[in-house]
């Protein structure tokens, strides 16, 4: 209703004058390295303390619950490292390639800036994403039950260009990918990826990697389990087997409930969430118009549709994807509608480009037990309260 | 074809193959800094140095450079890992993976501790010393003899159990033909029932409550009023019939030097337990059961999410 005549009660923001109204802003040299507003500070990643032995082989978690769009802000991408993270040196930086090739090479990052470069988006997925909700609800928040993830546009050279260049012998079949940190982190990757789509990748959204991220170069194996994507690259070898080194034995394999384990389950498969309302996003404004937020990705292709359920899985909406499709990239869904107060169900359930539709986390326990640790990509329910809070639930 | 596309084409051709030519960039990598980084061994021995180590030189310095992280026994410390044990525990509702119980094969142990535990996290060892390491670590798994001596030469003949047990990924035969298919849009199922929540923590001072709303830590502190009979804690808290709790999470167990533990207890102090979430949480679970004699007259609490509410709740309290 609009009152008429001076009245005392117009809104304080709009009546009185604010100091950003009324004085001169920050000097633009205050902030030679732009910093989120001071309003922001709340938003930053975060750790679970009882989840690993210290914080140099720690990880941490995107805040998932207030980002939009699909790419993920360089610092805020999650952390995840096994001996800290390396401040390497670029003017020391060396890679090599050796093994099964005809010239044994080392380049120089100068070098690597010589090469064809090419720029995509893709996300990076910890295998361990969403594992400590194989036994049940335990997590307190979408940052940290999906957080092992960011979506990132790297600037690299194709690692065809690199192995070409140091001439792969027929018997070559493998590569071991090797960092420079104190974990010397080692994966092995089959040729047959290498030549596909992995990047030596030495820019992030258009910057220099961050420390955390690998700085100066790291490797990109799209759509593959993160730990695969090898920071601070040093040495990429090539040879006609797998090592089975410790990150691919005794960790990153999937022990399923009859005590047999799979390995080398490299592609993440599909998987979505809604990460607004969520745990850490609750519902303010009471009912009325509501915006559902979240995210979508796939391993192995792009989403081409999301659906939505209000009622826990009875019925199922489209979502509307928002933003650019790329392959393994993170999607944007939308779902508004008129919330009427009621408690809902939310969940959301990717499809991929395969056809493969993501399946409920007991559909998923039923094949592979809970002990599997890795590669949980069930649907999340979140229960909205009619007060608005929002509680990590499992449903019939 | 018209001669126009044909020179399109011819260009193409041209482009294409200049790219996939070597461009001369880097240079050759020399023999002694191969040498510097190649580190890596593998299942058939690839890699492994001359050297050799027994169970006796490996126990040493196992104590000396392991232990404070994997124990004295290779039974893990903290959330370190543990080495030993776990044999046939893999089907289990805890399965214990550990080098005896799980890893495929012993390749991987040389690997990985000359990359990774002895630098930053660890101390240096020579060749030897990490042959030592392993044989100990066999030894500890009961899987050779107090006598036994690890070489180069016999690396390879050492088999761990489990090494038949990993397969390649199967997803795309097992999973797939289940999850490519088409989705239920409409009446998908009957009812809908919640099985299992995590109360939220999350709530702003400026949200509208119902009665029922507590956080979490609300609930701990609720349910630590069954402890209040014996423990005190917050400001100005004292022993009492228990020792104070302020900041025992992630305190060495029998630390409280002005407290009379219990022998029980004061034995889990020599073992250097340590109050982290894994601990508390068993501990809380079934008392006795954790600290056999303890005198803690408590029995437990069964319900997983109130023993994590109460945890919640002592890691609250500050020192």
């Amino acid at each position: 209703m609009l009152t008429a005549g001076p009245t005392l009660a117009g809104d304080p923001a709009i009546t009185e004058m604010q100091p950003w109204r009324r004085d001169l802003g920050d000097p633009i040299d205050d902030a030679l390295y732009g910093m989120p507003s001071p309003f922001e500070s709340d938003v930053t990643r975060g750790r679970v303390e009882w989840l690993t032995p210290d914080a140099y082989t720690a990880i941490n978690f995107t805040p998932l619950h207030e980002l939009d769009g699909i790419i993920t802000p360089n610092g805020l991408c999650f952390q995840r490292s096994h001996a800290g993270a390396a401040q390497v040196d670029p003017a020391k930086y060396r890679l090599m390639i050796n093994g099964l090739v005809d010239r044994p090479l080392v380049f120089t990052l100068q070098d690597l800036l010589r090469f064809p470069r090419e720029n995509r988006t893709y996300f990076l997925e910890c295998a361990a994403n969403s594992g400590m909700e194989w036994r049940g609800v335990q997590m307190d928040g979408v940052q940290f039950t999906h957080g092992m993830i960011h979506n990132v546009e790297y600037t690299g050279v194709p690692l065809r260009y690199l192995l070409d260049e140091a001439g792969v012998k027929t018997a070559g079949k493998w590569l071991l990918a090797e960092g420079a940190d104190a974990a010397a982190m080692s994966r092995s990757i089959p040729l047959e990826k290498a030549l596909d789509d992995c990047l030596v990748a030495f820019k992030m959204n258009g910057e220099a990697l961050r420390p955390e991220q690998g700085y100066p170069v790291r490797l990109v194996v799209p759509g593959w389990e993160g730990n695969m994507w090898v920071k601070w690259l040093r040495r990429i070898e090539v040879g006609d087997k797998p090592w089975h080194h410790r990150e691919e034995s005794s960790k990153y394999s999937d022990l399923m409930a009859d005590g047999r384990t799979r390995r080398f389950t490299w592609e993440m498969d599909a998987k979505s969430v809604i990460t607004s309302p969520s745990p850490q996003a609750p519902v303010l404004h009471g009912k009325g118009p509501l915006v559902v937020s979240g995210l979508a990705w796939s391993g192995r292709g792009t989403i081409p549709q999301v659906d939505i359920t209000l009622d826990g899985g009875i019925n199922w909406i489209k979502a509307r994807l928002s933003g650019p499709s790329f392959d393994k990239s993170l999607h944007r869904f939308y779902y508004e509608f008129d919330w009427d107060g009621r408690p809902l169900l939310l969940q959301s359930r990717a499809h991929d480009s395969t056809g493969y539709v993501q399946p409920t986390k007991e559909a998923l326990r039923k094949l592979r037990g809970v002990n599997s640790n890795y590669h949980n990509n069930g649907m999340q329910t979140w229960h909205l309260q009619s007060d608005g809070r929002v509680e990590n639930v499992e449903i019939s | 074809m018209s001669r126009f596309l044909s020179l399109i084409i011819a260009v193409m051709l041209l482009a294409g193959t200049a790219l996939a030519d070597p461009l001369g960039l880097g240079r050759v990598a020399e023999p002694d800094e191969i040498a510097a980084w190649d580190i890596d061994v593998r299942p058939d021995g690839t890699g492994l140095p001359a050297g050799s180590g027994s169970v006796a030189m490996g126990e040493e310095v196992f104590v000396e450079k392991c232990a404070a992280c994997h124990g004295d026994f290779a039974e893990g410390v903290g959330r370190y890992p543990a080495l030993a044990g776990g044999m046939d525990t893999l089907q289990d509702e805890r399965p214990t993976r550990t080098v005896g119980s799980f890893w495929p094969y012993l390749s991987t142990t040389y690997d990985f501790i000359n990359r990774a535990m002895t630098v930053g996290y660890g101390e240096p060892a020579s060749d030897d010393e990490i042959y030592a390491i392993i044989a100990y670590i066999l030894y500890s798994n009961d899987l050779v003899d107090e006598d036994f001596v690890l070489s180069r030469e016999n690396f390879t003949s050492i088999r761990l159990p489990n090494e038949g047990g990993f397969y390649m990924d199967d997803r795309i035969q097992t999973e797939h033909p289940l999850f490519i298919r088409p989705a239920c849009m409409k009446n998908c199922k009957d009812e809908v029932q919640i099985i299992a929540r995590v109360e939220t923590a999350f709530i702003p001072a400026d949200m509208n409550r119902d009665g029922s709303g507590k956080t979490r830590l609300a609930i701990g502190e609720t349910l630590f009023g069954q402890c209040r009979a014996c423990h005190q804690i917050g400001d100005g808290a004292q022993n009492g019939v228990g020792p104070v709790l302020n900041g025992i999470f992630g305190k060495p167990a029998g630390s409280n030097d002005r407290f009379d533990y219990s022998d029980a207890f004061a034995m889990m102090a020599d073992e250097e337990l340590v109050w982290d979430f894994d601990a508390l949480n068993a501990f809380l679970k079934d008392p006795q059961g954790f600290i056999p004699g303890t005198t803690m007259n408590f029995t437990g609490i069964e319900e997983d999410f109130d023993r994590n509410a109460l945890i919640a709740y002592l890691q609250a309290q500050g020192p």
